[in-house]
């Protein structure tokens, strides 16, 4: 098994290196074509802004790689938005893996950014899906950001916050997550546990 | 439901954890990383670390204990202290921390946060606000360098202003330490929070104060902030932080059990 961290120059990757480590993975962070093609597993990581990161990709070549990437791929929090077709963040067109529009979340009177623990809420038609194994409508897992993607068909479970957003999101074997499973505890561990053994 | 942060703050210095009074006589409460992966263990939804010496001495903060705890930590932490260029706050996100909160350097240079915002994303920029309530003249006033005692000193900015400037110039968060109540454990300034709260449009963290359980619900209760930090009360052992939670629970509030 060899899970290769996609090096997109944003900022949480030592974090997710590290969850990987407490779980006994020994991840490789890269941005060489070649090794991100040779990988069983991809994470794409991502903090910051989605015209940026994409900006980023560009840059390191990476876009037609992970738009044809056939391992089962994780995006985290930005790293799951550069998945959908398009972010309202930047007006920028993203990777187009998994269907899906990132917005600005509308949230009322509440806070923005949307910062803390949250719980999900698993659709119907994702009971028995692989990545949410174990994991209920009671735990808490950590967001930090003020874009989302809508709820679509893409979605495997949702959150609220002023109003619902897609907090978990998959087509086939390509898969996101708007929270940091790096940073939401035994919770988050589980879910990266989850992709490890992902063979959808 | 976004569920209100326990949140404790660890001050550092010297690569250990300490605590003082109002500021002042800093005890040493044991080695940083243990002591953070105890907390992340009880339950604790963040951890704040200050070098409390940083601003003061003019160097940033030790960097190693960045890296040690983010490899035991999986809860998100932030770092403070001393934190004055985009490539200082790079070097400690790298290292693994979620946040970098800015107190003084931001007041030298408020531009400091908007090149924070640009490089990182808000969500990475937390401001800390020392404020120190005038009773001569009834004003809230802003306060630097609080670290070192000798060099503590009142600035040009009253709380409210302060607080709407820096979200202007994107703040993500907000740390508001009411320093008439820091270290005496009679409760959040119930009354200052609620003032700020109304003008803070990102989330707002208490500081100050915090003696009983009753305490964080008060302040969560009445000044509606999106969590509550604390320091001698966890270190000391007073409030254990299980027990906390199911009390805050018992009342209603939403918690991550």
């Amino acid at each position: 098994m060899s899970l290769v961290i996609v090096d997109t120059g944003c900022a949480n990757i030592s974090s997710v290196y590290c969850a990987f480590q407490r779980l006994g993975v020994d991840a490789k962070v890269s941005r060489d074509l070649s090794v991100i093609k040779n990988a069983s597993r991809l994470l794409v990581p991502g903090v910051g802004a989605a015209r940026q990161a994409m900006a980023n990709l560009r840059d390191r070549d990476l876009i037609a790689t992970l738009q044809q990437a056939e391992q089962p791929l994780l995006g985290i929090c930005l790293g799951m938005q550069l998945l959908t077709d398009r972010s309202e963040e930047g007006d920028v067109d993203c990777l187009g893996l998994i269907p899906g529009q990132v917005k600005r979340m509308q949230v009322g009177d509440l806070r923005l950014p949307h910062m803390g623990w949250n719980t999900l809420q698993v659709e119907e038609s994702a009971q028995n899906h692989p990545l949410l194994k174990g994991i209920g409508e009671k735990d808490y897992l950590y967001f930090v950001h003020s874009f989302a993607v809508a709820p679509s068909d893409s979605t495997l479970a949702r959150c609220n916050y002023g109003s619902d957003f897609a907090a978990v999101i998959g087509k086939g074997n390509k898969l996101g997550a708007q929270f940091h499973p790096e940073r939401s505890g035994a919770v988050g561990a589980r879910l990266l546990q989850n992709f490890l053994a992902f063979n959808g | 439901m976004l569920a209100r942060r326990i949140i404790p703050c660890l001050d550092v210095r010297d690569g250990k954890v300490v605590k003082g009074v109002q500021f002042r006589n800093h005890e040493i409460i044991g080695d940083i990383v243990p002591l953070a992966k105890a907390y992340a263990e009880q339950g604790a939804d963040e951890l704040v670390f200050y070098d409390i010496t940083a601003s003061s001495d003019g160097r940033v903060v030790d960097k190693s204990w960045v890296r040690r705890i983010a490899e035991v930590i999986d809860i998100p932490f932030c770092v403070a202290g001393g934190i004055k260029s985009v490539a200082d706050a790079g070097l400690i996100l790298e290292m693994g921390a979620d946040k970098i909160s800015v107190n003084s350097p931001a007041l030298a240079r408020p531009e400091l946060i908007s090149e924070l915002e640009h490089s990182f994303g808000q969500q990475c920029v937390v401001i800390g606000i020392d404020s120190f309530f005038d009773k001569e003249t009834g004003l809230y006033q802003v306060y630097q360098f609080t670290g070192d005692e000798s060099r503590t000193q009142k600035t040009r900015w009253l709380t409210l202003d302060w607080l709407k400037r820096v979200q202007e110039l994107g703040a993500g968060e907000i740390v508001l330490n009411c320093m008439n109540q820091d270290g005496v454990r009679q409760g959040y300034d119930l009354t200052q929070l609620q003032l700020m709260r109304n003008a803070c449009k990102v989330p707002l963290i208490a500081s100050g104060g915090a003696g009983a359980m009753q305490h964080f619900a008060d302040v969560f209760e009445q000044a509606d902030v999106d969590g509550a930090l604390a320091a001698s009360v966890f270190h000391k052992g007073i409030i254990p932080i299980p027990e906390l939670k199911a009390f805050l629970l018992e009342r209603k509030l939403e918690i991550r059990p």
